[in-house]
């Protein structure tokens, strides 16, 4: 479920973030969704567990999880997840438009591709309001 | 306090000095790689930490003691080659851990035979080398040890034993515990690694985390690994 890529130089800690986010934007693990515990996922994926418990603590601390002291870790509903990811992704959207502004794709097929796919990711509303 | 302390370790066979003034230290809940190439003193660091060499100079600690018969009741080793007798079955090697090491955790090593469809009364003699090498590790790993001393713990087992073995290690994690193994096999151990260290002919070259590697130089362990000791 979380593809890992030893020779890709970013730190595993970060694939595995990907990957879990992955699952959660597109409700793979749906929202309140107990996760795999840390040992758990660290003996499945013959990983460090101290490299998973990282993971999940950025998660938590990016509000796309929340965990609850004795029980584990659960998936966040859309809206909270955090700030600076939001900031993030807007600035790839915005360099990815302007790439394919570029390549001559137009206005209204760009306007299309928004109405096409409403699943995976927050919702439009309150993201505007945020930035 | 560190599990594993060392400081200026220096030893020598004969002419040929196999550490030189080597100083680091193992914390608890890491899981440390002991990377280099042959010869490098992998093996002799190793059998310092557990008392079967002593060092010319330099002082070694384990939880703050010397090592000793009281340091050997903390330390679990998994030495590089098959050392458990073999005219025992599986059952009486548990029988003959279970009267060395109190900290011998019997139900864990019976789930972790299960698990692998080894019958407690084969005889380790008819095991194949695989085989032994994982009831060995099996052994290790089910005492409640301070420090895992892993000597080549996946050299020559095939690719699906190596997995059980790196996932019986991560199993066994404890945040009190630190496990130091050595490898030369980087790419195949990196992902259960939280720190490196490299040495080279007896010298410490770089002590890190796998993370600060990723993250500062952009690189697996395994390309830094090949960079650093480029033949």
């Amino acid at each position: 479920m979380i593809s890992l890529n030893y020779r890709d130089t970013r730190p595993i800690y970060e694939q595995i973030k990907d990957g879990l986010r992955k699952l959660i934007v597109t409700k793979a693990i749906a929202t309140d969704e107990k996760l795999p515990s840390v040992r758990a996922l660290a003996t499945q994926l013959s990983i460090n567990p101290n490299t998973i418990q990282r993971a999940y603590n950025d998660l938590e601390n990016e509000g796309y999880i929340y965990s609850i002291p004795g029980k584990g870790s659960f998936a966040t509903g859309d809206h909270q997840a955090g700030a600076d990811r939001r900031r993030e992704l807007w600035e790839k959207t915005r360099e990815l438009l302007a790439e394919l502004r570029y390549l001559g794709v137009s206005q209204e097929e760009l306007m299309a591709l928004l109405d096409e796919e409403p699943s995976g990711g927050a919702p439009a509303g309150p993201q505007k309001e945020e930035l | 306090m560190s599990v594993l302390d060392c400081k200026a370790l220096t030893k020598r066979y004969g002419r040929v000095t196999a550490l030189d003034e080597i100083s680091f230290s193992a914390e608890p809940g890491r899981i440390i790689g002991l990377l280099g190439p042959n010869g490098s003193g992998k093996t002799t660091l190793i059998k310092l930490a557990n008392g079967l060499l002593t060092p010319d100079s330099g002082v070694l600690s384990i939880c703050g003691a010397a090592p000793g018969p009281a340091t050997r009741a903390l330390v679990s080793y998994l030495p590089e080659r098959t050392a458990i007798p073999t005219w025992m079955s599986a059952a009486q090697l548990m029988d003959f851990y279970g009267d060395f090491y109190q900290d011998f955790r019997r139900q864990t090593a019976e789930e972790m035979l299960a698990h692998l469809g080894i019958s407690p009364k084969q005889r380790i003699k008819q095991m194949s080398k695989g085989t032994r090498e994982k009831v060995q590790l099996i052994m290790v790993m089910s005492r409640a040890a301070k420090l895992y001393l892993l000597d080549e713990p996946i050299g020559g087992v095939d690719p699906a034993t190596r997995d059980y073995i790196l996932s019986t290690i991560i199993g066994n994690y404890s945040p009190d515990a630190a496990v130091i193994l050595s490898t030369h096999l980087i790419a195949d151990v990196e992902q259960v690694l939280d720190d490196v260290i490299f040495i080279n002919q007896g010298r410490l070259v770089l002590q890190s985390t796998v993370d600060n590697i990723r993250e500062e130089q952009h690189k697996s362990v395994d390309a830094l690994f090949r960079e650093v000791f480029k033949c």
